[in-house]
């Protein structure tokens, strides 16, 4: 089988503060890592290699240089080959003009690649962004039934079996390839890169797909110019002021302060 | 193409048994607002399978308009079919912007309907407003995990497509049902649903839980330390008249099923009083609680984030305390 899995690199969200005398948010020194949802994208497709060996996994991101950085790591983990989409034209996409860009990146890896891929993976949501937009997005493009929310995929006879997390409980949903996946949390841990895999994946060549190479895609439809959506502005959300600490004598005086102090707040 | 409105639509959501999902009626309340100020109708969607009691509480709740779509393909949620279905709507009406509710299926759904219609799609809004500069909808949603809010436009294309989150807008008041119903006879033939249902996995302890509509939350945390500990948090929500929620962790562990998890992954909750015991407030599940009214930590860690936000702390054992404030409460109501 072949997979493709989208991965985006970001601002970890754990590390970002806020500058208590602006009330901006303070993106210096944040690290960046690869979105943790592709984590798992990317650990789902590694789990369909280990039973079939053949099974051939190539990476994609679109963003600056540096994102080289996110696919190989990606490559140390578990990924054979990885296409880093950068072009200034590009930048300032939205959800809609990014999925675009990927939809056509994809048809030109297949074309160097000279393989069709059988599914597509790609993260729930970035944690950037939140918006869990581009993967329904790009199925679109491409013309693929999607299945989100996954947490396992099986490669069976009939297709895919895919175990997606519902309100109370799993759904199997069955899938015929080429499909599109987006995968959320899973309740175990993605596997970590071995030290050989992590010296292969720094000798590694990361292939640079720009926009004079991707000429089927229409400017009009890329960057901030093709994006439907804009924004007019961004703020910080008024922080609170610092809440009450109780902390009497004894945990029954406690318990009681707190008690009133809920009593007197109406929320009780 | 039809002509283009002024119109404003909601997707009423269904469940399998034709019933209405809660959030397509909250957003009837923002829904009339904006309605107005756009100068145009404000329309419910209802997409299902014998949906007359959906329909009906469309129309007591304030629609002016009633849309409907109904067929056994449409009893459970498939993204191939209800795409197929809005798409068609949306291009026969021409409506200037459309509410979905940020369900899981509304989310799957928006983007995928967005794409094929080439429009801006806005995810989980928090607040709607109109712009007043252009007339366009102001979408505010929350971003780098509820660091940062974002107001955002769609200012040439149509529809303008959002989904808002549940739970941030309360039901209409009930009025008189004048709504106008207008049937639309549309099929999705069975091989254009490219997605079979196989299996449904119940977890052990099936049970519905109604976090998005709680009044009160108890959640716990690791620090709860097994399925056993999760009774203080029960009892405590219990007299409460509460619902139990949790993070991660210990959904994580299977002390608790997930369809009690709060956060990034979980559910988006905004009670008036949340209760978190043993949770240490990492970002993700910040994320999912940090709208509450009122938030009260209880955390053996002087140091744990979710004093940050919360605005009654209390630092200790949860093991000692949370009986002993149950039984404050349960003596105050007796
Ligand atoms: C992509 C992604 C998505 C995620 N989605 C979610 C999500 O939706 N929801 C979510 O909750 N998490 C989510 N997480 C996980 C999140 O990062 C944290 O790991 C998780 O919230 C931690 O749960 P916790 O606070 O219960 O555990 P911990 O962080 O281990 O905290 C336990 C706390 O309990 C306290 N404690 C221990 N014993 C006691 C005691 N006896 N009395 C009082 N206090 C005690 C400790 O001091 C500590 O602060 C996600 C993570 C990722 C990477
Ligand atoms: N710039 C990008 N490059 C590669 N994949 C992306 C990019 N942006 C989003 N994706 C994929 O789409 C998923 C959802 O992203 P989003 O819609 O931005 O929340 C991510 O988890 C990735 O798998």
């Amino acid at each position: 089988m072949n997979i493709l899995v989208c991965v985006k690199q970001v601002p970890d969200t754990n590390e970002i503060k806020i500058d208590p005398d602006t009330n901006t948010l303070i993106r210096d020194g944040v690290p960046s890592i690869v979105n943790p949802f592709d984590g798992y994208a990317l650990e789902a497709a590694a789990r369909i290699k280990d039973n079939a060996p053949d099974t051939k996994i190539v990476v994609l991101s679109m963003g600056p240089q540096q994102a080289e950085t996110a696919l190989c790591e990606c490559l140390a983990i578990a990924a054979d080959k990885a296409y880093l989409v950068t072009d200034r034209a590009f930048g300032g996409s939205d959800t809609l003009a990014t999925s675009y860009i990927l939809s056509k990146a994809i048809e030109k890896v297949e074309e160097l690649e000279n393989e069709k891929f059988d599914a597509v993976f790609c993260g729930k949501q970035a944690i950037d962004g939140d918006t869990a937009q581009v993967g329904p997005e790009l199925a679109e493009h491409l013309g693929y039934p999607q299945v989100t929310c996954a947490l396992e995929v099986k490669s069976e006879a009939d297709g895919l079996h895919v175990y997606r997390e519902a309100e109370d409980g799993k759904e199997v949903i069955g899938v015929k390839t080429p499909c599109l996946i987006t995968f959320t949390k899973p309740s175990f841990d993605p596997r970590f890169p071995t030290i050989k895999r992590k010296i292969a994946a720094r000798k590694a060549k990361i292939a640079q797909l720009t926009a004079a190479e991707l000429t089927s895609i229409d400017p009009a439809h890329a960057g901030l110019k093709g994006s439907p959506t804009k924004v007019k502005r961004t703020y910080v959300p008024p922080r609170k002021e610092a809440g009450v600490v109780v902390k009497e004598e004894t945990v029954e005086a406690s318990a009681h302060k707190l008690f009133d102090l809920l009593s007197k707040a109406h929320v009780i | 193409m039809g002509t283009k409105t002024k119109d404003l639509w909601v997707l009423l959501e269904t469940n399998e048994d034709g019933t209405a999902k809660n959030v397509g009626i909250e957003l009837l309340n923002p829904g009339r607002r904006l309605a107005d100020k756009q100068g145009g109708k404000l329309v419910s969607v209802v997409i299902g399978c014998h949906t007359d009691a959906a329909v009906k509480e469309a129309g007591v709740h304030g629609a002016d308009q009633i849309i409907v779509v109904d067929g056994e393909e449409f009893r459970r949620y498939t993204t191939d079919a209800y795409t197929a279905a809005l798409a068609h709507l949306l291009k026969k009406h021409a409506p200037t912007s459309m509410l979905i509710g940020a369900t899981p299926n509304g989310r799957d759904l928006g983007p995928r309907l967005s794409c094929r219609l080439g429009t801006g799609l806005t995810a989980d809004c928090t607040a709607l407003d109109i712009d007043e500069a252009s007339g366009n909808i102001a979408w505010t949603r929350p971003a780098f995990g509820g660091n940062l809010m974002a107001v955002i436009l769609c200012p040439d294309h149509r529809p303008q497509l959002g989904t808002v989150r549940p739970g941030v807008f309360k039901k209409p008041d009930v009025c008189e049902d004048r709504a106008e119903i207008i049937r639309e006879d549309f099929h999705v033939p069975a091989d254009q649903i490219r997605t079979t249902l196989l299996e449904t996995i119940r977890e052990a302890s099936a049970e519905i839980v109604d976090l998005e509509g709680a009044d009160i939350i108890v959640s716990g945390g690791r620090g709860v330390g097994g399925a056993e500990g999760f009774r203080v948090i029960r009892e405590l929500a219990d007299v409460l008249g509460g619902t139990v929620g949790a993070s991660r962790a210990a959904v994580d562990e299977g002390w608790i099923s997930h369809s009690h998890q709060v956060g990034q992954t979980g559910k988006t909750v905004g009670p008036k009083l949340y209760i978190a015991c043993g949770i240490s407030g990492a970002i993700q599940h910040l994320a999912g609680m940090s709208s509450s009214d009122v938030i009260v930590a209880i955390n053996k860690d002087f140091d744990a984030p979710i004093f940050g936000i919360a605005d009654y702390g209390f630092v200790g054992n949860l093991f000692e305390i949370v009986p002993l404030l149950t039984d404050e409460i349960k003596k105050a109501k007796a």
